[in-house]
């Protein structure tokens, strides 16, 4: 006697919901908060070459958890159809909405059409002229997607750095602040921390993080990575190599980039990022 | 226009399958009547009823290079625009200036930021100044068609080599034909209908490792010189305060110079080239 060939279509959704979940739940957490002049990626990502965080368009950036060939595949893709909008139309016609909707279609007909659903969860953070008009949208493998406000948490502990975001997070922080509140929560549940110490967690250290911002006050791109000094500085452990050299990872790094200039080539000096927000933030939030 | 975002399904496959890091070779795949080299031109020399653009001058200096555009647009014999602006940045270290069909030109130029901008997004590197220089020569190419007709385009590139050798001048300028050659000019070149005059003038004034402000003289002499002899460059216009647009290129990126800084360089080359009229008129007398 042989076995039927069937599940239900419930069970079958529920299997791929699980198997995607699972791929999901090893990866290493990513958090995207919002601060006074903009929004924070942070993830934790050994590699300085293989990117959990990228840049879309001039105030639109990009972090995903999950398998990175899948999300590199989406990555590209969002930065395709902004640049094809964007010339087809104007480069003010590329929203935020507009990618995060075209995720959520694409990620909702793999998941329903395919066999194996996407192991990827995205967010799309748009940054906009003021805080209360910064967007951050969360996608999932199945094509939901939520506009969240404050932060959103991806990975393997969301939960958990959820908690601990919840505790520590207030709107409009400065850059520093929400630098240390996101990297703190990030450490408390990675396992890169965890063999150090009964009393607690140690912090993630520089080499362990890829951080950039979309910062609103930058004139055209919005993005920008934080590399090398600046983000020691920023991350409070002086004295760690101050001088290490800015992006290592980029073929063409200036000496002395100009407002404008590409994501990634951030300068060490420059004031936006070594300073936070100290004395420029809107609505600077309770501190401590 | 064939609608290329997203439909209910998402991303068209294309957005997902296609490898490469080159926007045109999307546009060329995906929706090809965005560009401008794959559209039909009517086969009638039509030269004289799209506006042109005309002189362009660049200058390398001892730390960088400087680009120079004046600001008049001709239609055969009708001067169609004032202010016209030739030179753009195509990303933060390196500009382009255009001479020839102006619709085409800067729909190019256009084409051309997004081009390098994309690259740079996909890679997460900024392309070499000679892969930039190489990519602008394509985008000339596929333009020969209309370029037949009497809608050529011809810019002039410059850059900071972020890569130079020590020693070799960081600022480096490339120049191309209409059939897409692309050639390294030494020093300093000249593009449009205005360009014997220009590179003349550059050829007196222009020495190696000048410094930033007197490279700036040269660079507006140049154009002041080309406005003098040819009917389609305008010379500076302190009536409606027009004045060429120059952009420098150096280690802190590309540059806008401001309208006060240009205008001053070029009232002070009227103010000299007058005086020195004046002096030999006197003389005369």
């Amino acid at each position: 006697m042989t076995m039927p060939y069937y599940a239900s279509a419930e069970q079958v959704m529920r299997d791929r919901s699980e198997y995607a979940r699972k791929g999901i739940s090893r990866g290493r957490s990513v958090a995207v908060l919002t601060y006074a002049d903009g929004v924070l990626l942070i993830a934790e990502n050994p590699s300085s070459t293989l990117h959990k965080i990228g840049e879309i368009y001039d105030r639109i950036g990009f972090a995903a958890v999950g398998r990175y060939s899948e999300f590199e595949s989406l990555r590209v893709a969002g930065v395709r159809l902004a640049d094809v909008r964007g010339y087809s139309y104007n480069r003010r016609d590329v929203t935020g909405r507009v990618i995060a909707n075209a995720y959520a279609q694409t990620l909702g007909a793999i998941f329903t059409e395919q066999m194996k659903p996407y192991e990827v969860e995205l967010c799309v953070a748009e940054v906009g002229e003021t805080p209360e008009r910064d967007q951050l949208y969360r996608l999932t493998f199945d094509g939901s997607v939520v506009d969240e406000p404050d932060f959103v948490v991806m990975g393997g502990q969301a939960d958990a750095v959820t908690g601990h975001l919840r505790e520590n997070f207030h709107a409009g922080m400065g850059l520093a602040d929400a630098l240390k509140v996101g990297v703190d929560a990030l450490s408390a549940v990675s396992p890169a921390t965890a063999g150090s110490g009964h009393g607690g967690h140690a912090r993630l250290s520089a080499e362990q993080l890829e951080v950039a911002v979309l910062d609103r006050r930058r004139p055209k791109r919005a993005f920008r990575r934080v590399v090398g000094a600046s983000l020691h500085s920023l991350l409070g452990d002086g004295g760690t190599a101050p001088d290490a050299p800015e992006g290592e990872t980029h073929a063409h790094t200036p000496s002395q980039p100009a407002p404008g200039t590409p994501a990634g080539l951030g300068d060490p000096a420059a004031p936006d990022t070594a300073g936070g927000t100290a004395g420029s933030g809107e609505g600077p939030g309770p501190q401590g | 226009m064939n609608e290329s975002s997203a439909g209910r399904s998402g991303f068209p496959p294309a957005y997902l399958d296609r490898v490469g890091s080159s926007f045109t070779d999307f546009l060329g795949a995906t929706t090809p009547d965005l560009l401008p080299g794959r559209r039909p031109v009517p086969a009638v020399p039509m030269g004289d009823i799209a506006p042109h653009g005309t002189t362009i001058v660049a200058a390398t200096f001892e730390g960088g290079v400087l680009m120079g555009g004046d600001r008049r647009a001709t239609m055969g014999n009708l001067i169609s625009s004032r202010d016209i602006e030739k030179v753009y940045p195509a990303d933060s270290y390196s500009v382009i200036g255009i001479a020839g069909a102006a619709g085409i030109a800067i729909e190019m130029v256009k084409l051309y930021q997004v081009e390098l901008e994309h690259y740079e997004k996909i890679e997460g590197l900024t392309m070499s100044l000679d892969g930039k220089a190489n990519r602008l020569a394509q985008m000339i190419r596929g333009n020969l068609g209309a370029a037949m007709q009497g809608l050529a385009v011809v810019p002039l590139f410059a850059g900071f080599d972020l890569d130079a050798a020590a020693g070799a001048s960081p600022g480096r300028i490339f120049s191309y034909d209409v059939t897409g050659g692309n050639y390294e000019e030494r020093g300093y070149a000249a593009v449009g209908s205005g360009s014997l005059f220009a590179k003349n003038s550059l050829k007196k004034t222009w020495r190696s490792g000048l410094p930033a402000d007197a490279a700036t003289r040269t660079v507006v002499e140049a154009l002041y010189d080309a406005a003098d002899d040819d009917s389609a460059t305008g010379g500076p216009d302190p009536v409606r305060r027009l004045y060429p647009i120059v952009y420098r290129v150096d280690a802190e990126g590309a540059v806008r110079l401001t309208d006060a800084e240009v205008a001053a360089v070029a009232d002070e080359i009227v103010t000299q080239r007058a005086a020195a009229d004046r002096q030999n008129m006197d003389r005369e007398a």
